[in-house]
């Protein structure tokens, strides 16, 4: 990908294969993402984004067997150096999944405050003002603000994702992975997260993968096509969906397969 | 053909309605606050009570618990955590075999290694026995019950920055302790009711005995000597006790049933 002129990638990939046992999902990945920006990684089910989307907060290598090789940086820093605190590179590369999570046995309040509570000496004011800013931002706090107490798991689909989001962007992470974060939402819930991203953006860096080509037209800056393992092509959204340099890209994101 | 399913389905239940009304009408009556407070009277005298096996149950049931619930669930989540590690398919395939173990094999084991090694019988060797009975039980409700728990969810706490051992017990567990309750309250539901380990261990006593060391009374050992003796009160005595040891299991039962419920569910 080629972020503009002069502006550091807030995460960059170079050579990144990624193996389930001696299987590479992904290979030889080299992409880098521009803070502040939106982008979308697209291709056929099983082409290796999710894979890639996981190996950047290494989440890849807790499915048994498997393992990543090659470069993923974070703020120019390797994501795999072996001093890494897997706890503290989480917390800067937060993670929103396909299907909700909330967590069923806490409340809406304590899902939000679940990433906060790994670190002690908050006060309860702070921690307060921490999950209404989070919920605030994940557009969910009006809807919820009169049972901050109840069941997480009583909230409806949209919702619960939107919920996930506030507790993803609670500890303040600067990157924020989404896989098919929409995929098991109505086309209302949709668009309240598709409109949740265009406000991310101002505060974090995003990449999200997605099987909805129209999704990634509309909310991303950038684009990657993900084949059968392999980056096929990166640029500008407009450019990918407009006038793609590769055949395969043409073909996929004219519906022709995938 | 429904009407085979429903003759089955009176059929299985049957059994269980007849030994209740049988243990009520026979039990029932000797059921007073003499009978859970009061020591066996001397052959020949009436009223009593079995005060002392109720003292005791609940201490060798207890001491059992003790032992065998911190085991059992420790198990139960390092075999659901780590299933394809040599310790937890060993553990899991014990386990199978233990849960099929006769208990009177149990029993004569706890009777070898404990009160022949002793010299004398006692409460804990009753306690140990029972322990080694519920283990396997509340290893393997604990792993199924772990097992239930969504992959997301510990995907969701790893991606949080969870370390895995918080994971575990903060939000796996924790989901599903309801579970694992009902796992440890069936548990103690099925040993409470066991006669042949405590034969060999705690062998049963006439008296009032707080020492764990020393041999102890127990509801199942009362119903057993009782029921087999040759005096009309002692058989009063076997029913009443009888219809006591099926309550404590019913109850406990009931109770299996409310741990089910999460704190979430109560007001729907």
């Amino acid at each position: 990908m080629l972020p503009a002129e002069g502006v550091r990638p807030r995460v960059r990939t170079e050579g990144l294969t990624a193996f389930y046992g001696t299987l590479a999902a992904v290979k030889n990945a080299s992409l880098s993402f521009a803070p502040n920006q939106v982008h979308a990684l697209i291709g056929p089910s099983g082409c290796g984004k999710s894979t890639f989307l996981r190996s950047i907060n290494r989440m890849h290598e807790e499915t048994p067997g498997a393992h990543a090789e090659g470069l993923v940086a974070l703020d120019g820093a390797d994501v795999y150096a072996p001093r890494v605190s897997l706890r503290r590179l989480r917390r800067q590369i937060g993670m929103v999944f396909q299907k909700p999570t909330p967590f069923p046995t806490m409340s809406i309040y304590d899902n939000v405050a679940a990433g906060l509570r790994l670190d002690r000496g908050r006060s309860r004011a702070e921690m307060d003002r921490t999950v209404e800013e989070a919920l605030t931002v994940a557009a969910l706090w009006e809807e919820v603000k009169d049972r901050l107490h109840a069941s997480a798991i009583a909230l409806s689909g949209g919702q619960q994702q939107r919920l996930c989001i506030a507790r993803t962007i609670a500890p303040a992470p600067e990157v924020i992975l989404l896989d098919e974060p929409t995929a098991s939402l109505d086309p209302q819930g949709t668009q309240r997260i598709e409109e949740l991203l265009f406000r991310l953006k101002e505060r974090y860096t995003i990449i999200i993968v997605t099987h909805n080509m129209q999704q990634a037209a509309r909310v991303s800056d950038t684009t990657s096509f993900f084949y059968l393992g392999e980056v096929v092509e990166t640029g500008a959204t407009r450019q990918i969906f407009t006038s793609p340099r590769e055949q395969r890209t043409e073909a996929y994101v004219t519906g022709r397969f995938g | 053909m429904v009407g085979l399913l429903v003759v089955a389905a009176v059929l299985a239940v049957l059994p269980l309605l007849l030994i209740l009304g049988t243990l009520i009408v026979k039990g029932a009556g000797s059921i007073n606050p003499d009978f859970f407070t009061r020591m066996p009277v001397p052959p020949g005298d009436t009223g009593g009570g079995v005060a002392h096996a109720i003292v005791g149950t609940l201490m060798i049931v207890g001491t059992a618990c003790l032992i065998g619930l911190p085991i059992g669930i420790g198990a139960g989540i390092f075999a659901a955590e780590w299933p394809a590690s040599r310790i937890g398919i060993a553990t899991r395939f014990i386990a199978d075999v233990l849960n099929g173990t006769p208990s009177i094999v149990v029993g004569v084991f706890a009777w070898t290694w404990i009160v022949a090694k002793q010299g004398h019988f006692s409460g804990m060797a009753g306690s140990a026995a029972l322990a080694v009975l519920m283990v396997p039980m509340v290893m393997r409700t604990t792993e199924e019950m772990i097992k239930l728990v969504p992959h997301s969810l510990r995907e969701a706490a790893l991606a949080l920055g969870y370390p895995r051992w918080r994971t575990s017990l903060q939000v796996v567990v924790r989901t599903c302790l309801p579970g694992i309750v009902t796992g440890a309250l069936l548990a103690v539901a099925r040993i409470a009711g066991e006669t042949a380990p405590l034969l060999f261990t705690a062998l049963g006593s006439q008296y009032m005995s707080t020492n764990i060391q020393q041999p102890m009374a127990a509801l199942p050992l009362v119903v057993f000597t009782y029921a087999t003796g040759p005096y009309p009160e002692w058989h009063r005595l076997a029913w009443a006790t009888a219809l006591v040891l099926i309550f404590v299991v019913l109850v406990l039962s009931i109770a299996a049933r409310l741990a089910t419920r999460s704190r979430f569910d109560a007001p729907r």
